[in-house]
This record gives structure tokens, C-alpha cells and sequence, in this order.
């Protein structure tokens, strides 16, 4: 049943999934970019953007508001986050941080559940977005058209943040050698505790955008983790472009080997991120001294 | 040759222990009830303590949280000697033998290995004298194989694989939900009399053993008895994250029906996204194995008209005292009109203090031979027993139908029960998928 309307339909479903994908994994790229912290609370993080988006939806019935409350509200958690756990672990061994930051992350899941419990909750996307369209090859939900959209466009965002401002420039000397930029006059530690709020509203704002796609549970960001940590290996560990090409392979990958066998697109996926590790451990995009 | 002379200290010691053992109290084993298992020791004090390994995370949270209730009220109301439990174990006065049950209990994600750690954790600190647990049929074949291995009883959970009293049978576990092959037979008549012969279904399945196994029972029976094809089989694993590409390989085929086989929040999730991408304005949704909260989740919009198969329904309490009962009493206590995992969790245990009370003694070969001996109990669905060959419970299978946002008499009432299936006819032979049950010590 592998139809050239099928193929088409699949390769354009795994345009827009993985769209979704990078955004979510750019946020995981980013802290473990700048900060060299794997920051396994990164899918409690997205999580708990969509529930504080669904608490912004149900006191305002406002969609944008939601977008706007999820990633503020996780910029706000990630800059305490930051200065109050994370700042702790830089200097510590990197199992340290793998710990702390899966405990957080274990803390959050639980906290969520306490408050919401486990049956999942929607938020509708907006009026405007309900419903399908046609694309001639395959009919679309109208939303998830608009996912990509807003995932390309906060992609772009992000790039000219990290690479066309003066932040931008101080991030990625920072990342090269701290001490030095230290030595300019420059605020490390805000600059840090800046970036890990960045890398925080990233994964807020992908779980508030991605709430009306799926149903939110405090365990949603579980097996989003694991695939977040498939596309920044697969695109280059620390690379922000590397997220945004690892996501569509991602995607396409899931997509794609569906059609021949549903039951095997994840395997698939792991045995591409083996394969890249195999001949190029760095990544797709990275850089081999930031393996 | 050199003796090592005992010092007077020493003799007094030893003397002294010889004296404190004496003391001890002394157990009498017939010679026909050596130890085994955590037998005696588990009810050798005044209670005795059931272990529970039950999803609290994960795809089968909100599920494993509502069986837990089932199974808590289960025991306080053999504590209290409550008449609904003695309905189903008439010989129930308070606890079990006069013993206080104690329930502990762990998370087990749904997850195997999880679930039989807890419990093998539960058999070494706590003696339990019964498991119980699972949600998932992955867990519930897992436990079985440790409970003979253990030599401690276990009653699964919700469980509806074939595996689970089919091939992956034991001596030492029982079942309360119906076999996947029986929800097939019992609502495979109800819809080729509703939607006709020769019709194109896509399934998606979750892939392990309850999804494979209930997909090819459903499918086996449509296609023998209704002539109807399978067009597409998603296959997908526990707890994906996104369905839509398992969607779109549907939506590109001429499928009338969506069999969706997913459990728990994967079915939830994977429903909306078939209605997302408007599968559910061209086909209709069958669920074989009705999930609990399926309808409170995804909204009675999406739900009427369902067709599904269930062990409860909490509108049975129109037709049985005890599921009245049962209701009013599990919702002053939680707040909720219980879902199906509740109600197959509490009967669990009542029939499992039934076959001990009817036994006399907690020692587990004993116990089986009891839950074996064909004894009939009056429950919430009316008269079941347990079948000795597979230790399956022989029970009505019951075919709901989803209601309209306006039929609906207040907010959790989503299902019209249309018939109460009796399970016996419905039933394949107990060897039909390879049970063989082992030994009883």
C-alpha cells in the first residue's frame, strides 16, 4: 500500500512532527551547548509548559495568552533552576548532573500529578486553527499546519538571538572558554543563568504550542526526552543547527519507515542514531572537540 | 591432640539459647503442608498482607490508580466484614481466617521487571500470602511466571491478553477479566449485525502481548464470521508520543472502521489524533477492550455511537444489587463512580478470600485446590466461577454502546449497557492457546 500519495503524505507528516521535534530538542541543545549540563528535567520542562499553559487557557479561554504564560512561567522556573540547583552542579562531575537534574525532573512529574492527577487534559487549539485542510495529497489538521509555521518561526528566532546579537556572541564565547569572557567584564553567571532560562522557554513554549496536538499527562515529556536526546545526537550534541536538522530526520525517519513497518519507525530511529555514532560520533553538525 | 575446652561463659550461653528456642513458640507442620512460599510465616501473626504492583506512572497511570481503590476497598471491607464482600465470599466474617489483611503496594509503570522487583521485595519484607496487580498483560504474564516460581499466589490484575490463562498460564495465578478472544466473540456478533459482511477495518495495536493478542482475535472473528478485511495494522509501543504517522498511513487506505486495540492514555492520545486528521468523519471507531476513563478523557462527542466490549459499567447497579452496592459504596469513599479496573480488582480479592476461607488454611496448594473446585459466586456481574484447566473466571462479558452528549443523565454516565453476554459459550476450550498449569508445590 505504499502509494506515491502515501509516501508524500508521510514525507510532509514528517516535515511538520519533526518541526516540532527540533524546537523541543534546540532548548536540550542549547543549556548542554553553552552550559555542559545534559539537562535530563528537559522533558518535565516541556511538560510543565503545557499545564501552565492549560492553567493560563482555563482562567482566560485565550490561546495566545496560554502560548504566552507556558514560556514565561518556564523561563522564570529555569532561571531559579538555575540559581539555585543547576549553578551548584557546573564544577561537579557530569553524573552529578545527569542525577540532580533526572531528580528534578522525577520531583516535577510528581508535583504535576499531586495537583492535575493522571488523566490527561486538553487544551483546544484556536478557533481559527480547528478542524482540516486540504493539501490535495493528504487532507491535515489545520493546527498541526500551524505548528510548523510557529516552530519555523521560533527557530529563526532563536538563530538570530544565538547568532546575530551581542548576547548571542558573548553565549557562544562562553562556551568556548568562560574563563576568558570573565576576564572582558562579563557577568558569567547571569549570562548563564540567561541562557538556561532561554533553553527553559524553548522547552515551555514547545509544550504549550504542541498541547492542542496531544493530550497533556504529567508523563508526556518521558518518551519526548528519549527522542529529544535522539535528535541532538543524531544532529550534533551542543549544536543548535544540528537540533533543527536532527529533528527533521527524526521525523521523517518515524514518518517514513511507518509506511513500510508501523512497528519498527522507532527501531529505526535508534539504529540511525547508532549508525552516526558509529561514523561520525560528533554528530552531524558538531564540532569534534564538543563530543 | 589439642580439645578446646569450653569455658564456663560459653556453656551458659549455649545453655541459655537452648532455652530461649524451647520457649520459642513451636509451629506443628502437617506432614501434608511443608512450607513453601511465604507459607507460614505470612500468617503465622494476627494479619496478613497482599502485595499490590500497580501502574501510578506512565501510559496506565489514571488506570492503576482507580484498580488500587478497588483493591483497598476490597480490604476494608473484609476488615469490616461488609455484606457486599460476603455476598461473593459467603464465608467471610472479619479479614480473612480471622487474620487482618494489610495491603502494600508499589509502581510499577506497567513496566515487568519493575512490577516483579516490587513484588519480590514485598515476598522478602512483608510475607505476603497473595499478589495482585498488573494493568498491563506484559506484567501479568511476567507475575505469573514468578508467583510459580515463588510459590505465592497471585490474581492478576486487569489483564485481557490470551497469554495471560492461555499459553503463559500457572498453577498459582488466576484471572478475573475475560480472555481478548472472548471480548471478540462477545462483540464481533454486535457489530456484523449492526454494520453487515464483507466490511474493511484498519487496527491499531500496541505492541506487545495483550495488543497482538486481542487484534488477532477480533480480526480472526471478523474475518471468518463477517467476511470482513483487515486493510491496515498499525502497530505501535507503549506509550509513543505521537500517532500521526500511524494515522496518516490510515487515512490513506479505504478502511470503514478504526479498531483501535491502544489502552490506557495511548488510546486516548491516538483517538484524538484519528479525529484530528479526520479519520472519524469517514470511519467509526470500534474499541475492543472498553478502557476505563476512555469517555470521561476524550468527551462523549467522540464516543457515541462506540461500540466496546467491558467487564463493568457502573449502570449494571440498574440490574444487580451488588453493583449498586458496590457504586454507592466505592463513591462515598473516592468521590467517583468506579470504572471496570475497580470493580475486576475488588472481585478479585473477594474471590481470592473466598477460596481461602472455603480452604481453611492459607497454605497456597490447598488454597488453588479450593479456587479450583468449580465453587459458584454471586458477584457485581452476576454468577461466575473459576475454571480449573486455565484458573480463568467464567463471566458475562458486557457490550456498551456510547451515549449522546444528550442522553447523558449526568456527567459520568457515557455507556449504555446493551447486553450482558453470558461468557461460558463464548469461551474456546482452556487448552485452546496452549495452557499448561504446572505444579502445585
Amino acid at each position: 500500500m505504499i502509494s506515491w500519495s502515501n509516501f508524500l503524505s508521510q514525507f510532509f507528516n514528517g516535515l511538520a512532527s519533526g518541526a516540532l521535534l527540533a524546537l523541543i530538542s534546540s532548548g536540550l541543545t542549547i543549556i548542554y551547548g553553552t552550559l555542559g549540563v545534559l539537562n535530563l528535567a528537559h522533558g518535565a520542562m516541556f511538560m510543565l509548559g503545557g499545564y501552565a499553559g492549560y492553567v493560563a487557557f482555563q482562567a482566560t479561554g485565550s490561546f495566545l495568552i496560554a502560548v504566552i504564560v507556558g514560556s514565561l512561567f518556564l523561563v522564570l522556573f529555569g532561571v531559579i533552576f538555575e540559581f539555585v540547583i543547576i549553578r551548584r552542579f557546573y564544577s561537579r562531575p557530569p553524573e552529578d548532573q545527569l542525577l540532580v537534574t533526572f531528580g528534578v525532573g522525577m520531583v516535577l512529574v510528581e508535583l504535576v500529578r499531586w495537583g492535575f492527577g493522571s488523566l490527561s487534559l486538553t487544551v483546544p487549539p484556536p478557533a481559527w486553527a480547528m478542524g482540516v485542510t486540504p493539501l490535495g495529497f493528504m487532507i491535515y489538521p489545520t493546527y498541526r499546519l500551524v505548528v510548523l509555521g510557529i516552530a519555523a518561526v521560533a527557530l529563526a528566532v532563536l538563530y538570530f538571538v544565538l547568532y546575530r546579537t551581542r548576547l548571542g556572541m558573548i553565549v557562544r564565547a562562553g562556551i568556548e572558554d568562560s574563563t576568558m569572557v570573565g576576564m572582558l567584564g562579563i557577568n558569567v553567571d547571569r549570562v548563564f543563568m540567561l541562557v538556561f532560562g532561554i533553553g527553559a522557554m524553548a522547552a515551555g513554549f514547545a509544550g504549550i504550542v504542541n498541547a492542542p496536538v496531544v493530550s497533556l499527562t504529567p508523563d508526556m515529556g518521558d518518551a519526548i526526552l528519549v527522542q529529544t536526546f535522539v535528535v541532538v545526537v543524531i544532529g550534533g550534541v551542543g549544536s543548535f543547527p544540528g537540533a533543527i536538522l536532527g529533528g527533521l530526520i527524526a521525523g521523517e525517519i518515524l514518518s517514513v519507515t511507518s509506511m513500510f513497518n508501523p512497528a519498527y519507525s522507532e527501531v529505526m530511529l535508534f539504529a540511525v542514531m547508532t549508525l552516526v555514532l558509529l561514523l561520525r560520533p560528533q554528530g552531524l553538525l558538531g564540532l569534534p572537540s564538543r563530543e | 591432640m589439642n580439645f578446646i575446652k569450653p569455658s564456663r561463659r560459653t556453656v551458659l550461653q549455649a545453655g541459655g539459647a537452648l532455652a530461649a528456642s524451647a520457649a520459642l513458640p513451636r509451629f506443628a507442620f502437617a506432614d501434608d503442608m511443608p512450607p513453601i512460599g511465604t507459607w507460614p510465616a505470612g500468617s503465622q501473626g494476627s494479619s496478613v498482607t497482599i502485595g499490590a504492583a500497580v501502574p501510578l506512572t506512565g501510559t496506565y497511570a489514571a488506570q492503576g490508580a482507580d484498580e488500587l481503590k478497588g483493591w483497598q476497598l476490597a480490604v476494608e471491607h473484609l476488615n469490616s466484614g461488609d455484606e457486599l464482600i460476603r455476598a461473593t465470599s459467603p464465608k467471610t466474617t472479619k479479614g480473612v481466617l480471622g487474620k487482618e489483611v494489610k495491603i502494600v503496594y508499589a509502581d510499577s509503570a506497567a513496566k515487568p521487571a519493575q512490577a516483579v522487583q516490587a513484588q519480590g521485595k514485598f515476598i522478602s519484607d512483608d510475607k505476603i500470602v497473595l499478589m495482585t496487580g498488573s494493568t498491563s498483560s506484559a506484567v501479568a504474564v511476567a507475575t505469573n511466571h514468578f508467583a510459580q516460581r515463588e510459590h505465592v499466589l497471585y490474581f492478576c490484575g486487569i489483564s485481557g491478553s490470551n497469554d495471560t490463562t492461555g499459553k503463559d498460564c500457572v498453577r498459582y495465578g488466576f484471572r478475573q477479566d475475560f480472555y481478548g478472544q472472548t471480548a471478540a466473540a462477545a462483540i464481533g456478533p454486535v457489530l456484523i449485525k449492526a454494520f453487515g459482511k464483507n466490511r474493511k477495518a484498519a487496527y491499531m495495536t500496541p505492541d506487545y502481548t495483550y495488543g497482538h493478542t486481542v487484534t488477532k482475535a477480533m480480526n480472526d472473528y471478523l474475518t471468518s464470521q463477517g467476511g470482513w478485511t483487515m486493510v491496515t495494522n498499525q502497530v505501535s509501543p507503549l506509550g509513543a508520543p505521537d500517532y500521526s504517522n500511524y494515522v496518516t498511513n490510515i487515512g490513506n487506505t479505504d478502511a470503514e472502521f478504526l479498531i483501535n486495540v491502544n489502552w490506557g492514555h495511548d488510546a486516548v492520545l491516538s483517538t484524538q489524533q484519528a479525529k484530528q486528521f479526520g479519520l472519524l468523519n469517514k470511519m467509526k471507531l470500534v474499541v475492543p477492550y472498553q478502557i476505563p476513563f476512555l469517555a470521561k478523557e476524550l468527551g462523549a462527542e467522540t464516543t457515541q455511537g462506540v461500540y466496546a466490549a467491558t467487564d463493568f459499567w457502573w449502570t449494571l447497579e440498574d440490574q444487580n444489587p451488588l453493583a449498586k452496592q458496590f457504586v454507592e459504596k466505592f463513591q462515598a469513599k473516592f468521590g467517583y463512580r468506579p470504572e471496570w479496573g475497580a470493580e475486576s480488582a475488588y472481585t478479585s480479592i473477594a474471590l481470592w478470600a473466598d477460596g481461602v476461607e472455603r480452604a481453611g488454611t492459607f497454605y497456597p496448594p490447598a488454597v488453588i485446590k479450593a479456587l479450583e473446585a468449580g465453587n459458584h459466586n454471586n458477584t457485581m456481574v452476576g454468577d461466575c466461577y473459576i475454571r480449573a484447566a486455565d484458573h480463568q473466571l467464567v463471566r458475562p462479558v458486557i457490550i456498551v454502546q456510547g451515549k449522546k452528549p444528550s442522553d447523558m443523565k449526568n456527567p459520568e454516565d457515557y455507556w449504555q449497557v446493551l447486553e450482558v453476554v453470558p461468557g461460558a459459550p463464548l469461551m474456546q476450550a482452556p487448552d485452546a492457546f496452549g495452557c499448561k498449569l504446572g505444579d502445585y508445590t
